[in-house]
């Protein structure tokens, strides 16, 4: 089982969990995984052509994907899978 | 230059940790760091280092206080309410610390002020509210070499590292190539804020911002803090190098600030 840390901007899909767990064997089965039992975050995870976006970074335990085989990254029992979007909220939050 | 008595007195508590030291609280009120927002971040940022003596700080903003900021922004006060926001800031970090410099610029930073704006500073620390200053001040903090502590948050989790690519470690691109389209990320007043997390990522910014002045500790420029205060749960993660990065990998595409900043980050 992977356990994988939800962040805040994507807890509307997880009613409201800050951590979930997936049977997977590598990241792009634990996106499949995750969009069964909670769809409509693949969507925020990948673009249309299926390729992670730009501004939101997964690391399993302290690595980033990016660095390892980005999708392909393999993942066993007991990692710790982070979700990490780009967030910019600081100061006076104009519209 | 020699600390005066009542220099001594005041920063007596930081100056008797052998890591600061006279020496280090010398090396403090040189030091001239430039805050980008004067808002939730730049709030408690501002106070601690005005406190420990960061000899000269920048405030640039270019919003007036509003009733909502008092929730969080705690250089302000209802009694400045309607004040720019840097006028507001420059008298609670004056009152603080009287023998500090804090210079004042009532305006928005783009591509065409920001370089010059750099040029009295050593360091920035980022307490912007939006993806468009964020990728503007990243860009050019590695034309000028300056060094930048960035932090960001939203609702109840925070983000915090050290850039300073030109000693070697990565840049805010190779953490976040681009930054997201519009749409896809809310911003922060349709989100929300808790306060008291500004304070913490504000502090932290502080803390590692006295840190690379005084050159002590573990430096975080090639990690990210991931904080969740609803779960009281810090998190730290590697931030390697992307040799394929834009702007500070070894074939960059960008090499001036003349790209497109415009980023609007509401639904």
């Amino acid at each position: 089982m992977i356990n994988v840390r939800i962040p805040t901007p994507l807890r509307p899909l997880t009613k409201g969990q800050g951590e979930v767990t997936a049977q997977a064997k590598s990241i792009a089965e634990m996106i499949e995984t995750l969009n069964a039992s909670h769809p409509g975050i693949k969507s925020r995870l990948c673009d249309e052509t299926g390729e992670l976006r730009r501004f939101v970074n997964i690391y399993v335990n302290e690595e980033d994907i990016r660095f390892l085989k980005g999708k392909e990254t393999s993942l066993k029992d007991g990692d710790e899978v982070s979700i990490v979007p780009a967030i910019a909220g600081g100061s006076s939050c104009r519209t | 230059m020699e600390l005066t008595e009542p220099q001594i007195q005041r920063y007596s508590r930081q100056i008797i940790l052998s890591e600061v030291g006279g020496k280090g609280q010398m090396k403090l009120s040189k030091a001239r760091v430039l805050l980008i927002g004067a808002g939730g971040l730049g709030s408690p940022a501002g106070l601690y280092l005005a406190a420990a003596g960061v000899g000269t700080i920048g405030l640039v903003d270019s919003d007036i206080v509003d009733l909502s900021n008092l929730q969080r922004q705690i250089l302000h006060s209802t009694a400045t309410v309607g004040m720019p926001k840097v006028e507001s800031g420059r008298k609670t970090l004056t009152a603080i610390n009287p023998e500090i410099t804090v210079n004042t610029y009532h305006q928005l930073v783009d591509a065409d002020n920001i370089l010059q704006l750099f040029k009295e500073y050593d360091m920035v620390l980022d307490g912007s509210d939006n993806f468009s200053t964020r990728f503007l001040v990243n860009d050019a903090c590695f034309f000028a070499k300056k060094t930048l502590i960035s932090a960001s948050m939203f609702r109840f989790e925070g983000q915090l590292t050290t850039i300073k690519p030109h000693a070697g470690y990565p840049c805010y691109r190779c953490l976040y190539p681009e930054p997201p389209p519009a749409g896809l990320v809310p911003n922060c007043q349709e989100a929300g804020v808790l306060g008291a997390l500004a304070g913490t990522m504000g502090i932290l910014q502080a803390s590692e911002a006295i840190k690379e002045i005084l050159g002590i500790g573990e430096t975080m420029a090639d990690r990210l803090l991931i904080y969740d205060a609803l779960e009281m749960k810090f998190r730290k993660v590697r931030r390697p190098k992307d040799p394929a990065c834009r702007l500070c990998g070894p074939t960059p595409t960008i090499t001036n600030l003349s790209s497109d900043y415009t980023v609007t980050c509401t639904i």
